[in-house]
């Protein structure tokens, strides 16, 4: 064990984990948080707590993730490299695990563009995978990416993400190895529509032996109604929505489709459990 | 090269429309090349300028200059003779050559007439594109000659990010995905081992990192 992390004892212990996200709000009510993070009490291992997500302003990841630490629940630091440059970066991964939160994910983060604040300058002093060792770093050997020694290493378990259906699709195995390298521990995907996709991707993965360095948690995302399914396979960068799931959600109607997504969801979990590296799901339910 | 494009009319029209007499200042380098401000757009500006002052029954003069360089003090001293019956400059270099002209003649005020854009290039007729980011540590040789610093959206040093599709960003579907063009060179170099090679947080110092740079060269320096 490389940390104290729940979420990592779970891992190790061979259980599938489950993950789910809480987007904290677009204010600053305290209650909003409450409200949602409580949905997942008892249901999840981890909540992820997303970073300006679509690179909107809201609740910093860090508040919202005290807020749920103290209901009692275990929250995931998500970190864009977008908004923050390494120093910043440092001093909130110190400052999350002084409030006991030691699990996180390293992201690059949306584009400002797909925001609500277009005009803002991006940060990217790291990018993912290099936001991924300095985290390792701190914790394993106690410095600072500066090289200077920490008075108290923070030790976070390490998660980054990985989508399996972004092109290059033969560049995908390859960009996980990278993150495997930097030190990465837990992986969460993009959500999984295409699940032959998904298979392929994991085969690769096992053929060179990846899965044994790093846990998968694949990504589930059920579909509330066919508009979103469309709005997913055309407007969402990266996202693989097969025609045969369009036409499924499609043919129910539009009360049950909602259910009907929830169905499929099941259906691709219970398919994922048997395929070989899958050491858990994490379902990212969007409003 | 650097590349720039001239600014709108209006608002060049505003910015020179308290002055008198103008001297209008082109640059025979970069700004020639990517067609923004050498002799001939001068010559277009001018005319554009004359004719709406003229049509306001404003009494308006244009003197026309394009320096070899105007980011070179031995060019810019070529504007002595001139420089005192002009109420104002209006230069058509980029940002560099502005600087340099109001650094020469400090009680005369210099205004811009094109946004610099980048340092890019030529992809064909009439269109360029960015290329490099100055970072001051060229990372091409581990990155197949293709820069992921000017050329990725996100400046990834280790992509491509999640939203790469069909080789296009998730930015904007005009714009290549560096790290596809990336990969691709890999690939017919024979060198996609290289691509595994985590690259490591960048010292930006290099770059603007430590504040506006200088080259020294002992060497030729007087």
């Amino acid at each position: 064990m490389k940390t104290e992390s729940t979420l990592e004892k779970i891992l190790v212990s061979g259980q599938l984990a489950v993950t789910s996200e809480c987007g904290p709000p677009r204010g600053a009510l305290p209650d909003k948080v409450r409200e949602k993070a409580e949905m997942l009490r008892g249901c999840v291992d981890a909540v992820n707590v997303t970073d300006n997500q679509t690179a909107m302003v809201r609740m910093s990841s860090l508040s919202a993730c005290i807020i749920i630490k103290q209901m009692g629940l275990n929250p995931l630091l998500q970190m864009v490299t977008r908004d923050r440059n390494r120093l910043a970066m440092q001093s909130e991964v110190l400052g999350a695990y002084a409030h006991g939160i030691d699990n996180m994910l390293c992201l690059s983060g949306d584009h400002p563009h797909f925001g609500d604040h277009p005009a803002a300058a991006s940060v990217h002093d790291l990018d993912s995978i290099q936001a991924v060792d300095m985290v390792r770093k701190m914790r394993d050997e106690g410095l600072f990416q500066g090289g200077q020694k920490i008075d108290g290493p923070p030790k976070m378990f390490i998660g980054a993400a990985a989508n399996p259906f972004a092109d290059p699709f033969e560049l995908r195995v390859a960009r996980l190895a990278k993150k495997v390298k930097a030190g990465v521990d837990f992986i969460q995907t993009q959500c999984i529509y295409n699940v032959d996709k998904f298979e392929k991707w994991m085969e690769g993965i096992v053929d060179r032996g990846l899965h044994e360095k790093v846990y998968i948690l694949a990504g589930i995302t059920p579909m509330k109604s066919v508009g979103m399914a469309k709005y997913m396979k055309n407007k969402v960068p990266g996202m693989d929505v097969p025609d045969e799931l369009i036409k499924r959600i499609a043919g129910v109607p539009k009360e049950n489709q909602a259910e009907e997504g929830i169905k499929m969801c099941l259906e691709t979990i219970e398919r994922l459990k048997n395929v070989k590296g899958v050491a858990g799901f994490h379902i990212m339910a969007i409003e | 090269m650097i590349t720039a494009e001239r600014k709108p009319i209006e608002d060049l029209i505003n910015s020179v429309s308290s002055c008198r007499r103008i001297l209008l200042l082109g640059c025979n380098e970069c700004v020639t090349v990517c067609s923004a401000g050498g002799r001939k757009e001068v010559a277009l500006l001018s005319s554009a300028l004359q004719m709406h002052f003229m049509k306001e029954g404003k009494p308006f003069e244009i003197k026309e200059i394009t320096l070899e360089r105007q980011c070179d003090p031995e060019y810019v001293e070529e504007l002595v003779p001139h420089i005192d019956s002009a109420d104002a400059v209006l230069s058509m270099a980029c940002g560099c050559g502005v600087q340099e002209v109001a650094r020469r003649f400090k009680d005369k005020v210099v205004l811009p007439a094109v946004n610099t854009k980048f340092m890019g290039a030529s992809e064909r007729q009439g269109v360029w594109a960015e290329r490099c980011a100055g970072c001051g540590d060229c990372v091409l040789g581990m990155t197949g000659g293709v820069c992921p610093i000017a050329r990725c959206s996100k400046q990834l040093l280790n992509g491509p990010c999640g939203g790469s599709t069909k080789g296009k960003c998730e930015v904007d579907p005009d714009i290549d995905c560096a790290w596809q063009l990336i990969w691709d060179r890999l690939k017919a170099l024979g060198m996609t081992e290289k691509y595994e090679e985590n690259i490591p947080a960048k010292d930006w110092r290099t770059g603007r990192g430590a504040g506006p740079r200088k080259i020294v060269r002992e060497d030729l320096a007087s």
